[in-house]
């Protein structure tokens, strides 16, 4: 059976995830439970090694490179030693060469496979989907990624909290960095407006990591069908006119109450060109749906009511929001109403009509 | 014979009768706002807040050029994210408001087409609006008391740049 994963994330250097990994696995010796240090980050911490005190350390393994002398975790000897729970520093970390596996992730990786629960740490900018946004922040390209999947496999992500005016004091009183190593660091990495960025983005990944989990044990404790009939999806009929801005506004915010996805679709007759104006209107909607995170889907269809029948049923839709129909009532008469004809055609669906602003008048009692 | 007057009579007036009450539930209907393809534009961009006065100036300029009002809400995208990125929170800030000059608007006669545009910065955004949009004129709201509006910077660059004639609002101190 596979070990219990669980990953302290930090937004940089110094915020605690090595304190707090090795308080962790105190409270775990303290509760009975056999605990090994696999690997600890030799940062020349007076706290963090006195706290390291008491928990046995795997012998590392030296390797030599060139001229410098390596020493990289011995997953083989941590998996020999078979403790309940090993602590394992800074899995984005790239191995010697030489070494079995490149990254520290995939060394974590073969001790969790081994029944081994495994304590981790790493810093929000080593995630690799984050690369690009972390240059552009802080001006440096960390080389040291690891996969998204590597979060999401986790059991647990935790996130070691601390805001940047404390993490500069800290930095200053030396307790992570020499003093005259904190001074560049002030300057560069370590300034107050990138600290609170990247505490934004660990903050972030945690709150999505934390959502993606709920989602995920909600549809797994409930059985497919039921799943399927809980999970909300808001369809808007848009038409390239200015009220649409304010229809798409609404559902949107419907949508965002429901928890649910939004679709925008609008259904054009086949070879009836549109005005200067409406093309404008049409991309300023595409460009709101990017904004709001909405889907914009086009039909091609001289049967509006079949269009958006087949649009509900292949996006599974469960509401459809629409403006108020620019129908004379003679017309109406004669054709039949498109509300009507929705709620016909779309039988378990809910239907809310948004009323167009321009119309509104002063309600007599 | 006589019968099949009676018929046609009673057919007649059922046929006016249902004519006049069309007719007059059309008669009630409001009136839609004239935006048509020629209709002047006035754009008003703004960003986390509005002045009540710098509304209220724009819908009175709106009105009598007898022009659309384009209320814009600018969203500034940070680095870190794809310019692409849903940006949640700050779509919820900008909703009451464009919700908010939309109702005044309506209730002063004016006809409204509200956008909310993205940029790296709030120049950037308003740019991007107006490459893709006709604008007769554009309105930049200064800051009340320190708040809200374009910065001097931003409002030079806006004078600068802007490609049609470009009012700067200044809100009365007091008002604010």
């Amino acid at each position: 059976m596979r070990g219990h994963y669980r990953i302290l994330l930090g937004m940089a250097a110094g915020v605690g995830k090595t304190y707090r990994m090795l308080q962790e696995g105190r409270q775990a010796q303290l509760e009975g439970r056999d605990v090994v240090i696999g690997y600890l980050e030799p940062h020349d911490r007076p706290e963090t090694a006195a706290l390291a005190e008491g928990i046995e350390v795997v012998p590392r393994l030296r390797t030599e490179h060139g001229s410098l002398e390596l020493h990289e975790m011995d997953v083989d000897a941590v998996i020999r030693r078979a403790p309940e729970l090993a602590l394992v520093d800074e899995l984005a970390h790239t191995n010697a060469p030489g070494m079995r596996n490149e990254k520290r992730y995939q060394d974590i990786d073969e001790i969790l496979n081994a029944g081994i629960d495994v304590i981790s740490t790493v810093n929000v900018q080593h995630l690799e989907s984050l690369n690009d946004s972390i240059a552009e922040l802080t001006d440096i390209r960390v080389r040291e990624t690891f996969p998204d999947r590597i979060l999401e496999e986790a059991d647990e992500v935790v996130l070691v909290d601390l805001t940047p005016e404390a993490l500069q004091k800290r930095l200053l009183e030396g307790k992570v960095y020499p003093k005259d190593r904190a001074e560049v660091a002030l300057q560069n990495f370590f300034r107050i407006e990138k600290l609170s960025s990247l505490r934004e983005l660990a903050l972030r990944e945690v709150a999505e990591d934390v959502g993606a989990r709920a989602r995920k044990q909600s549809t797994t404790v409930l059985d497919p069908l039921s799943s399927q009939a809980v999970a909300e999806r808001v369809l808007v009929l848009v038409t390239p006119e200015p009220r649409s801005q304010r229809l798409l506004r609404r559902a949107w915010r419907s949508a965002e109450r429901l928890g649910a996805e939004l679709d925008a679709l609008w259904v054009h007759k086949p070879g009836k060109a549109l005005t200067e104006q409406e093309q404008v209107s049409l991309a300023a909607l595409r460009r709101l749906a990017i904004v709001l995170g909405a889907h914009f889907v086009e039909e091609e269809d001289g049967d509006l009511v079949g269009a958006v029948r087949r649009v509900v049923s292949e996006r599974g839709a469960t509401y459809v929001f629409l403006g108020t129909p620019d129908e004379r009532r003679f017309i109406e008469i004669v054709r039949g109403s498109l509300v009507s004809a929705l709620v016909r055609e779309l039988p378990g669906i809910d239907i809310r009509v948004v009323a167009n602003r321009a119309d509104r008048k002063e309600l007599r009692p | 014979m006589t019968a099949l007057v009676v018929v046609l009579v009673v057919l007649v007036a059922a046929l006016a009768a249902s004519l006049a009450v069309v007719l007059a539930r059309r008669s009630r209907r409001p009136r839609r706002l004239p935006v048509d393809r020629v209709a002047r534009r006035v754009l008003v961009a703004f960003s986390g807040r509005l002045d009540p006065t710098v509304v209220d100036a724009a819908i009175r300029i709106a009105h009598a050029e007898e022009a659309v009002l384009v209320p814009a809400y600018l969203l500034v995208v940070p680095l870190r994210y794809a310019e692409d990125s849903p940006l949640r929170d700050e779509v919820e800030l900008a909703m009451p408001l464009l919700e908010a000059v939309e109702h005044a608007a309506l209730r002063a006669g004016v006809p409204v087409d509200a956008r909310i545009e993205k940029g790296r910065t709030l120049t950037h955004a308003l740019k991007r609006l107006w490459e893709v949009e006709r604008f007769d004129r554009i309105i930049a709201p200064a800051p009340t008391n320190g708040h809200g509006g374009f910065t001097e910077k931003e409002l030079a660059w806006v004078l600068t740049h802007a490609p049609t004639e470009t009012v700067v609002l200044k809100p009365m101190p007091s008002a604010a």
